[in-house]
């Protein structure tokens, strides 16, 4: 039996080897959170700090749909998406008339986005309090089971939406001339309006994309565990090392980062307790910032 | 003694004086808290302000400084000067690490790292039962001091002397070669490395001297509170009280974090005592977004735009 406290325990298969599934699922589901913050601060150069905020708007959405109508979360977020994307479109326009024209996104624009985050928390503390809330479906619960193997459907659905989720977006990214257009922001501003392409127009989509994924990862978060308005912000630190970690704006990164974030976790969850789990992310993000700044599949 | 320090000594002087005057305990509790966030605003803005790094861990710096003191008091209880020397050293050190470990790179990456550190910070204290884990822990503190009175006075009047090293180390720096070298990097980075300025060294110093007065300030807060719980050393009040002081008073001089600090901690005081504390969080957020996007120079800016246009 693992022990908390770090004592010393029987490595045994089982274990291990749920260990690794329950990582590898929980990875999925961290790409479905990290895939935005790849967007707008890997491609945009946007630090959007506020991105775990809109998240868990997302989870309350889904909560307050659920709970009224008992409609599936993840169809639930799927409709949403076109409000987020109206939303993030409009913060980001904010941010462009305020800070990055201005040329001040480095002080004011990071503590504007704090801003956002702290107000948006605060917001949901005042009308729901700090109770936590769930949504009601009928995978929630049950588990798969192969062998000693063991497939929690509460994880192994986020995952297949957030593997979904990378597919689209990965597709649109590398097939449309819009897509081409939002990695083109990237590299060359100058070339890209020589293309006849504004890159204050193609940045607002693109922001409204990532903010537009928060409305699913919020609708997964909630699947998997019960939320209340202040947890978004132990995923601030989990977001920006998977982000890192992966390279700064490579999808494909991104999903390869949050699987080796969710298994490290996961094992140390199993091995040393969940109370030890936050801390992994910090690691991961110090010391990928100390030894490889460009990530796994770095630009 | 240069005049400015004389003068602060005087001001801090007639403000305990007065506080004396009005003989009741809660305006020592209220201005404890109003003091301690001018030093934290102070110390912020000596990294925010003047380099233009964002450091959105102040709570973690503070809870440092708190917690540092809890273990000292369990090992071998200290007088609290001490403590504080003790209290700022660690979070120098901390701040200096941090500094040394992601400043060589993008500015984003300084201010996320310090997102994550209080996060992680705040998971190590939980996990530490030695200082009271997520129990908390309790500080008898004695209901007495010697000349002075009762304790409340006591941590109110190391708490100015505080405000005074802050206001000075600010105040100095501004006017130093230090200052302009962190001018300079929150000017144009590259420009300032490529005419030779040691911009590694200067955000070094800048991170060290700012978390060091952020965990002097932490230092006397477990006597002051009596019961430290992580939830409320790691608060993100603190966090964003001490970004969004500097930002509504102004970043460019010390003044500005002094005015927003002042004024903020006033209204918060009484917003706690009228309204609620989590409807006071809210408008401390909204003025600092409302602030950030209308007037990026603070009050200080504004009173600045509006002489200027007066003299035209």
């Amino acid at each position: 039996m693992p022990v908390r406290g770090g004592q010393r325990v029987g490595l045994s298969f089982d274990l291990v080897i749920n260990a690794l599934i329950a990582g590898i699922l929980l990875g999925g589901f961290y790409a479905a959170v990290t895939i935005g913050v790849s967007i707008s601060f890997g491609i945009l150069d946007i630090v959007n700090i506020a991105h775990p905020a809109f998240i868990i708007l997302g989870s309350y959405i889904a909560y307050i749909i659920n709970a009224r109508l008992g409609i599936d979360p993840i169809l639930i977020s799927i409709t949403m998406l076109p409000a987020f994307y109206v939303l993030g479109a409009g913060v980001y326009q904010i941010y462009y008339e305020s800070f990055e024209r201005r040329g001040q996104e480095a002080l004011r624009g990071l503590s504007f986005f704090f801003g956002l985050l702290f107000v948006t928390e605060v917001s949901l503390i005042l009308v729901f309090g700090v109770d936590y809330r769930y949504v009601e479906a009928p995978y929630i619960g049950p588990s798969w089971h192969i062998g000693v193997m063991d497939f929690p459907l509460r994880m192994l659905v986020p995952c297949l939406a957030a593997l979904a989720m990378f597919g689209a977006l990965e597709l649109f990214m590398s097939r449309t001339f819009l897509g081409r257009a939002i990695a083109a922001v990237a590299q060359d501003q100058l070339a890209l309006r020589l293309m006849g392409a504004s890159p204050i127009r193609i940045k607002r989509i693109a922001f409204g994309i990532s903010i537009a994924t928060t409305a699913v990862a919020g609708a997964l978060l909630i699947i998997i565990q019960p939320v209340e308005p202040s947890v978004g912000r132990e995923y601030i630190g989990r977001v920006f090392a998977i982000c890192v970690l992966g390279g700064l704006g490579s999808l494909p990164g991104t999903v390869i980062g949050a699987m080796l974030l969710g298994i490290l976790e996961s094992f140390t969850a199993t091995f040393y307790g969940p109370s030890w789990a936050p801390a992994v992310a910090f690691g991961v993000l110090l010391l990928t910032l100390a030894f490889r700044p460009a990530g796994l599949l770095g630009r | 003694m240069p005049l400015f320090l004389v003068i602060l000594i005087a001001a801090a002087a007639l403000v305990f004086g007065g506080a004396r005057l009005i003989g009741n305990d809660y305006v020592f509790f209220a201005g404890y808290t109003v003091l301690q966030f001018i030093v934290l605003a102070t110390a912020w803005n000596i990294l925010g302000g003047y380099t233009g790094y964002v450091n959105f861990g102040s709570a973690a710096f503070f809870a440092l400084g708190a917690y540092a003191t809890v273990f000292v008091h369990k090992t071998y209880p200290l007088p609290i000067p001490l403590l504080i020397v003790i209290g700022g050293a660690v979070s120098a050190v901390v701040g200096f690490g941090m500094g040394y470990l992601t400043l060589r790179l993008r500015g984003a990456f300084f201010a996320i790292a310090t997102l994550a550190l209080a996060v992680v910070l705040q998971t190590l204290v939980v996990n530490w039962d030695y200082v009271g884990g997520s129990r908390g822990a309790y500080i008898i503190r004695p209901n007495e001091v010697a000349l002075i009175g009762p304790y409340i006075q006591y941590l109110f009047l190391l708490m100015l002397a505080l405000v005074v090293i802050a206001l000075t180390t600010a105040r100095g720096i501004e006017r130093s070669q230090l200052g302009y070298g962190f001018a300079t990097i929150r000017d144009d980075e590259l420009a300032a490395e490529a005419c030779g300025v040691p911009t590694l060294r200067l955000k070094l110093i800048a991170t060290t001297l700012s978390g060091g007065l952020m965990g002097m300030a932490g230092a006397p807060f477990p006597y002051y509170i009596g019961y430290l719980q992580p939830s409320s050393a790691f608060g993100l009040e603190y966090a964003v009280n001490s970004i969004a002081m500097p930002m509504i008073g102004g970043t460019t001089s010390w003044v500005g974090p002094l005015i927003g600090a002042i004024l903020l901690g006033s209204l918060q005081q009484i917003a706690t005592v009228t309204i609620s504390s989590a409807v006071n969080l809210l408008i401390v957020g909204l003025l600092l977004v409302g602030f950030v996007i209308i007037a990026p120079n603070g009050i200080v800016g504004l009173v600045q735009d509006r002489l200027r246009a007066r003299s035209k």
